[in-house]
């Protein structure tokens, strides 16, 4: 006697088979669908922008002439802008990391730091902006120069910096410590000597994130006013700038009224980007060749 | 004999000198040991006083705008002029604006998203996942600045070949573009809700004759809803607060309109708009800055509080 019917069971099946082959070439071609975004965006600004990048282009100044406009300025005041960036913003980053896995009691103080930081992470960058126009510029009176922008910035890219040391204090071994408190050594002197070693990478690699937001970042500078004028290179913190990232959005903007200002936002975007592809990678060999495994 | 006692005294002396120097290092070592819990105490607040002043400078002055602009007026009204004659602040062509970019930029993050989850969660072995993830994380790290190019200059010219009433700026193209740029969010929030779906629900139902497809809709979506929901709004919120990718492409009109081939500006834009006009300080339009600057923060702080509500309340334990 026959109690299963192959060939309805075949049949049944199939279509079920059918769909679940269509369904994943489908997923498979939405997952695709970044990549070959990807692929045209990397595209497209190379063809508009790779014959534009010349020596005179890095190293000239700003010119309402196109063919004779460069961006050292701009790579200039994005240099200075991480010079006050990296350390305020690893100095309290990492400050708080510290005080928040090693000092903090699991309690009141705490989860109010921990919620503020997944808070602060949320927060859109404009209203970033409109602190740091508030308090920096107008407030202490530093005018739109190096500093404001820069510590705007270090506040933007601090949750950053905290959650990435968080986790690589966390991920140091209890029996690291252990042993350091057993030789008897203090608290503190663990966290300086044993602790905060061994997580660096950890710590280094999501610095170096944080820069690399800070460096593609425009709206809080935007906000801040930096002025789409010809203005002398900066030679410190006190002084007026220009990054990047504004000048690829003042020439994208005056690309409707000077086709070649197009080119000029193509060629700095790949700067930029070669920029940030550098940094990322050094962030990947750190995590590759220093992170311990214990 | 001298020479022996004379080797003795420096000896003692060396020794002496030596208890000093232990005992004045213990003292740093014991000052250090009380003052270092404190100094990163303080520096651990930094970024709750960026909190509150945030909600301070937000607050104070939106307050002034207030007085002059009555808030009934200002969240109804559907005329924005804030540089004529007799200036009218009304919020709601700004708050159209953002809300549709939104809504458009969800059209194209939610279903790719959520697919791409699918397909790296579910169906690709771990090689193809190893290769894909990190690409996917580079169109995460590319610039908002480089995404607002990319719609200015690329996506609206291509766009305006198939729908010819398309205007050189509009809300269209950034929302798009607004989209692709949150994918990733989406893709890798909602991929790890389903990848911590533990692997006995799914050999279990495999085991009973279901396909993968079958699984996935069955099996892990339920079980992963609340991680899949919060990373959607995450995703709205982030398209909210987006700011340079709306500002380059949908241009400053400030019409109250619904029509996506129109130029509409967003509250973010508007911002933009506001300050790099250089308002003098005092002026209502200056105020003004702060009111829809007031109204993003309330609106994405909202939305994030939803995302953690949803993916705490209706978190499955297994």
């Amino acid at each position: 006697m026959k109690y299963v019917d192959t060939a309805l069971v075949q049949k049944r099946m199939n279509s079920r088979l059918l769909l679940n082959t269509f369904a994943k070439t489908v997923f498979l071609l939405s997952t695709l669908f970044g990549l070959v975004v990807l692929a045209v965006l990397i595209f497209r600004v190379a063809s508009g922008g790779l014959g534009w990048i010349n020596i005179d282009f890095l190293t000239g100044r700003l010119s309402t002439h196109a063919d004779r406009a460069g961006i050292m300025g701009a790579i200039l005041g994005t240099l200075w802008l991480m010079l006050v960036v990296a350390p305020v913003t690893m100095f309290v980053g990492v400050g708080t990391a510290i005080y928040l896995e090693c000092y903090a009691k699991k309690g009141r103080i705490h989860s109010i730091i921990q919620t503020n930081i997944s808070n602060l992470a949320g927060v859109p960058s404009i209203v970033f902006g409109i602190l740091g126009l508030t308090i920096f510029v107008r407030a202490m009176d530093f005018g739109n120069v190096i500093l404001a922008g820069g510590l705007t910035m270090s506040l933007l890219v601090l949750p950053i910096v905290v959650v990435a040391s968080q986790e690589a204090i966390r991920a140091v071994p209890a029996h690291l410590s252990e042993a350091s408190f057993g030789m008897g050594a203090t608290k503190w002197q663990t966290i300086k000597n044993i602790i905060l070693p061994a997580a660096l990478p950890g710590i280094l690699t999501g610095a170096i994130l944080s820069l690399s937001r800070a460096i593609g970042e425009t709206a809080p500078l935007v906000v801040i006013g930096i002025p789409a004028l010809l203005i002398p290179f900066p030679g410190g913190i006190m002084d007026r700038f220009t990054v990047l990232p504004m000048q690829i959005y003042y020439w994208t903007l005056d690309s409707s009224l000077v086709a070649e200002y197009a080119n000029l936002a193509a060629a700095t975007i790949v700067v930029l980007l070669v920029v940030l592809f550098l940094l990322n990678s050094i962030a990947i060999v750190i995590r590759n060749k220093f992170q311990q495994r214990y | 004999m001298e020479t022996n006692s004379a080797l003795k005294k420096r000896n003692a002396v060396n020794v002496r000198e030596m208890i000093e120097e232990k005992k004045s290092k213990r003292s740093i070592t014991n000052v250090l040991e009380k003052v270092m819990p404190k100094v990163l105490l303080a520096i651990a607040t930094i970024s709750v006083l960026t909190t509150v002043g945030i909600i301070f400078t937000l607050l104070s002055e939106t307050v002034e705008f207030f007085s002059r602009i009555p808030f009934v007026d200002f969240f109804t009204g559907t005329v924005l002029r804030p540089l004529s004659q007799n200036p009218e602040f009304g919020v709601l062509p700004l708050l159209t604006g953002t809300i549709i970019s939104s809504v458009i930029a969800m059209f194209v993050a939610v279903p790719i998203g959520l697919m791409t989850a699918i397909y790296l969660s579910e169906y690709a072995s771990d090689k193809v996942r190893r290769a894909l993830k990190p690409m996917l994380e580079i169109l995460a790290g590319i610039p908002t600045i480089v995404y607002g190019f990319f719609a200015f200059t690329f996506v609206t010219p291509i766009l305006r070949e198939f729908i010819p009433g398309l205007q050189a700026t509009n809300i269209l193209s950034p929302g798009i573009v607004m989209g692709i740029m949150i994918i990733p969010m989406v893709a890798s929030l909602s991929e790890d809700a389903m990848s911590s779906v533990p692997n006995s629900m799914r050999e279990g139902a495999l085991a009973l004759g279901s396909t993968k497809l079958e699984v996935t809709r069955k099996v892990i979506m339920p079980a992963a809803m609340s991680g899949i929901i919060a990373s959607f709004v995450l995703g709205i919120s982030r398209a909210i607060g987006e700011t340079m990718i709306v500002t380059i492409a949908s241009g400053s009109s400030k019409n109250f309109t619904f029509d996506i081939t129109q130029s509409m500006q967003t509250m973010t834009a508007y911002i933009v708009e506001v300050s790099s006009g250089d308002a003098p300080a005092g002026s209502t339009i200056y105020y003004s800055l702060y009111a829809v600057a007031a109204t993003l923060f309330v609106f994405t702080f909202m939305m994030n509080l939803l995302a953690r509500y949803i993916s705490r309340k209706f978190k499955e334990e297994y």
